[in-house]
């Protein structure tokens, strides 16, 4: 791996986690769950720069390093199962559709509130999780997922020069 | 950004939509709450009396006040559950994932008196 690109990613991976820590401050009166997913922008961004083997090391880092620095052992599994559904779920799309970014994004995001709701459900076994969290989530996953996508869009688009080779 | 992204993004946000007005159609005042923790109903409360009633050995604190409960203490270091506020309405669910412990309302008018207890 040239340094460049070593470079790169170890500072993508610093900003998903800055991101993780910032999302985690902001008070919430929410369900648990309703995030923007900031993470998101660097991983989208690493997989329309890179590419997806290198996305997913990432998005694996960080995941890790948050919660064992922010987190817990359920927290792990949590964001684990989430972050990582709704990476493949984008890998896929950008790699059979012809959808940009800012759906892939909002597509993305749908999955990572799936993911969490079933491991949530896993854990307590209620399912009301499913009846009265998950609507609320998807509606505020799709906000969310187009806000990110946006912005990661831009920032794939304007950091053009800097990808790595 | 293409026609088919407004498309798809569109057609995400009015299903998401329906579901969560689906969801909010059947609502009405709850008359108890059910606790359960790892899905196995631990204790169940009427709205109707006020109270404050400590949950799965002391980890969570419940509140009953005025036909509303909500979670006003919890062991866990996210506090999520607490910040969730009050619920009333049958199907509302107050979760503490640490403690795999979940509060949900449920009944209501008729069978209101059964529930107590």
């Amino acid at each position: 791996m040239k340094t460049s690109k070593l470079t790169m990613l170890s500072l993508c991976t610093a900003l998903a986690m800055i991101f993780s820590f910032v999302e985690s401050q902001i008070p919430t009166m929410l369900p648990p769950g309703m995030k923007l997913g900031l993470p998101n922008i660097a991983i989208v961004f690493v997989l329309y720069r890179v590419g997806v083997k290198e996305a997913y090391a990432v998005n694996l880092v960080r995941i890790v390093l948050t919660s064992l620095l922010f987190g817990s052992v359920l927290s792990l599994a949590y964001s684990l199962v989430g972050g990582m559904l709704s990476l493949t779920v984008m890998v896929v799309m950008k790699r059979f559709t012809p959808f940009s970014c800012v759906s892939v994004s909002v597509v993305g995001g749908l999955f990572h509130n799936i993911g969490q709701v079933c491991v949530a459900y896993f854990v307590t076994d209620t399912a009301q999780l499913f009846t009265y969290y998950l609507p609320m989530l998807l509606v505020s996953g799709t906000v969310a997922g187009i806000v990110i996508g946006l912005v990661a869009g831009i920032a794939v688009k304007r950091l053009e020069k800097w990808t790595p080779r | 950004m293409k026609k088919r992204d407004f498309l798809l993004i569109g057609t995400i946000l009015l299903a998401a939509a329906a579901l969560l007005l689906a969801s909010r159609l059947g609502k009405r005042a709850g008359g108890a709450v059910v606790v359960r923790v790892e899905g196995k109903e631990q204790a169940t409360y009427s709205l109707a009396a006020d109270g404050t009633y400590p949950l799965n050995g002391g980890t969570n604190v419940l509140e009953i006040k005025e036909g509303k409960a909500r979670m006003i203490e919890a062991n866990c270091p996210d506090h999520y559950c607490m910040n969730q506020g009050a619920i009333a309405n049958t199907n509302e669910t107050i979760t503490c994932l640490p403690n795999k412990l979940t509060v949900t309302v449920v009944g209501g008018g008729d069978d209101f008196v059964e529930i107590v207890g």
